[in-house]
């Protein structure tokens, strides 16, 4: 398997171009993601972040370049080499995308049931550990996604995405719609889900405060390419207009803190 | 692999267990085996000492599976100590430590009491659905008073559009069906009435049976279904997302904005495509009597004359735009009916085709009950 700066890489992309008609939105990309690490990647709206993810995951075809998770390349890789690959991440979509005609407790035991044979008490008690592990209780397990608020869906959807006890979680905008203290929560959250299960994180955000907390690495996506990863202390560093105007600017911390340090 | 996943070795009250190998999602089903088997090993056990040492990997199913055995022991009153736990997975150890299982269902109903419980709810269920309609009815009427007082705020271009989806995009289609089953008519009567000579009057039953019946029936069926459940499913999913909250939050009434250019475009539709429909099946009837009978079509269109009257045409046509409110407010009430899921739009979407299709016929029913105690 690759290994960058002594660390196990476990999603390698390389040149990676994507577009749709003449519009290019991924112009010869290139990222690492580290096992054990929670990867924070942000950009402006509309700036690809999102068709990144999708990508990855396989949802978007490209139009070259490469991508290896777990050391399979998705070009190269049979249909059952990457059905192995995609049993051993989870993905919580931005709007949590529960199947609304299955209950909660269906939509955790789904995957495990088609990939498991396991017996149904068993099916059952996992269900409870999963949601106890992001924070709820049994008693949601026989309502369905249309029941559950805005907060419950994404934990929900986030045990789901944990069901068969991925290595690599994808999570596309997992704060956003939450309030600060849920946001703060979920943070939180995802930080001890990662250290317990030693997961390793791809998190496409907006939240500053998820940035400053619990992401170990940030990269940057602007004018279609990757123009910086590394810790907070770069970005904060770092001369580059946009970086400067993100993380710098009046909504930043950074920001704040020049703003009141001003006599 | 078959490796074993615990290692068991007894003596006397002392049970030691030796958990080896990998205890994660892949060999979870195994390992629930041997557990439940440890769990219920019979004899005199005081004390269990369970040692995680050996172990290579531990997901969530591995932790549980321990927690499960843990438990077991712990209700049989034995002391159950985990030794030898690598670090990196205390933190999991202890999370599922702390599961609290949901208590099991407090009774399990009577079937035959539950089997009664299923009827009375769907006969509620059916009167709730006439009170809906009744409902969905008025609302409509009141939204057509509001518009016939302010008629600039009916919404014509909605109208026309629909009127384009409902109509004129199904003539091809209406047309086609209508033909084929007025050919069918003609043929199996000309096969039956020509065992006692009276092929001629296969005309009669052709223009009277098209015209009063056939062609208002078909294209009612057909239209419940082409965009019966059409609307259903727009409205349906309009109101999944929020739409129709977002316009009443704007101060539209969904009904007006929504449902009303629905309904009167079928209630214009359906009267135009049941004339061209039944035009078509008087067609396809007098082609198969002349191909098939040997009725030239002069002799068709002498007998046609002198065998139907415009009492037979009004009838039929006189029905189009009452069953095709009952299309529009069946589809419109099912509509927002939709709750969240994506199974209840389509439960709603068949429930308003099978009682759209169900009502014309009742409909149809009266209506026979009435015109022939009118003498038409």
């Amino acid at each position: 398997m690759a290994v960058g700066n002594g660390k196990e890489i476990v999603i390698a992309v390389r040149d990676l171009v994507v577009g749709f008609g003449d519009h290019i939105v991924l112009d010869h990309v290139d990222l690492d993601v580290y096992r054990g690490e929670i990867l924070g990647f942000v950009g402006g709206s509309g700036a690809g972040k999102s068709v990144l993810m999708r990508t990855i995951i396989g949802l978007l075809p490209r139009r070259a370049g490469k991508i290896a998770v777990l050391g399979v390349d998705s070009a190269a890789a049979s249909d059952a080499e990457w059905t192995a690959v995609e049993r051993r991440w989870g993905v919580l979509f931005q709007q949590g995308a529960l199947f609304s005609s299955l209950s909660v407790r269906e939509n955790l035991q789904f995957p495990i049931r088609e990939y498991l044979e396991l017996s149904e008490e068993l099916l059952n008690e996992l269900a409870v550990a999963k949601l106890e592990m992001v924070g709820l209780d049994a008693s949601v397990l026989d309502k369905f996604p249309a029941e559950l608020s805005g907060g419950m869906t994404k934990r929900v959807a986030l045990a789901r995405a944990l069901a068969l006890d991925p290595e690599i979680v994808f999570l596309d905008e997992p704060t956003s719609g939450l309030d600060p203290i849920g946001a703060g929560d979920f943070d939180e959250l995802i930080a001890t889900l990662q250290r317990t299960l030693g997961l390793t994180v791809f998190m496409v955000t907006h939240d500053l405060d998820s940035l400053h907390t619990v992401c170990d690495r940030i990269a940057v996506l602007a004018d279609h390419k990757v123009i910086a990863a590394g810790t907070m202390e770069t970005m904060l560093a770092s001369e580059h207009p946009w970086l400067k105007a993100y993380f710098r600017g009046k909504r930043s911390r950074a920001g704040q803190a020049a703003e009141a340090a001003r006599p | 692999m078959t490796d074993t996943l615990l290692e068991v070795s007894a003596d006397g009250g002392r049970l030691k267990l030796t958990g080896t190998g990998a205890w994660t999602a892949k060999n979870a089903r195994r390992l629930e085996a041997s557990i439940a088997a440890e769990a219920q090993r019979g004899g005199a056990i005081n004390a269990v000492n369970i040692d995680m040492a050996k172990i290579e990997r531990l997901d969530t199913f591995g932790a549980w599976l321990l927690e499960r055995l843990v438990r077991s022991f712990s209700a049989r009153g034995c002391a159950t100590k985990v030794e030898g736990l690598n670090e990196n997975y205390r933190a999991l150890v202890d999370e599922v430590h702390g599961v609290k299982l949901e208590k099991p269902a407090a009774y399990r109903p009577n079937r035959i009491a539950s089997g009664l419980a299923a009827i009375g709810k769907s006969a509620s269920a059916a009167t709730e659905v006439f009170a809906a309609f009744v409902n969905m009815l008025g609302a409509i009427g009141i939204a057509l008073g509001r518009v016939a007082a302010h008629p600039r705020r009916f919404r014509f271009t909605s109208m026309v559009h629909q009127l384009d989806n409902v109509g004129w995009r199904g003539v091809p289609i209406m047309l086609l069906i209508t033909f084929l089953v007025g050919c069918i008519i003609a043929q199996q009567g000309i096969f039956h009435f020509s065992k006692f000579g009276a092929d001629i009057y296969v005309v009669d039953m052709v223009g009277i049976l098209v015209l009063r019946e056939l062609g208002v029936l078909i294209v009612c069926i057909m239209v419940a279904g082409r965009s019966g459940s059409a609307y259903t499913a727009e409205l349906g999913s309009m109101k999944m997302r929020e739409e129709i909250d977002a316009l009443q939050t704007m101060g539209f009434d969904p009904i007006e904005v929504l449902i009303l250019p629905r309904v009167l475009a079928l209630v214009i539709g359906v009267p135009i495509l049941t004339f061209m429909g039944s035009l078509a099946a008087l067609y396809g009837g007098g082609l198969v009597c002349w191909l098939y009978g040997g009725i030239d079509p002069d002799i068709f269109l002498q007998r046609l004359h002198e065998a139907i009257s415009i009492d037979h045409f009004e009838v039929g046509i006189i029905k189009a735009p009452f069953m095709a409110l009952v299309i529009g407010v069946v589809a419109s009430m099912e509509g927002l009916n939709v709750k969240g899921s994506a199974e209840s739009l389509g439960l709603q979407t068949t429930a308003s085709v099978v009682e759209s299709i169900f009502l014309v016929i009742v409909l149809d029913g009266l209506f026979a009950i009435f015109f022939a105690s009118i003498g038409m």
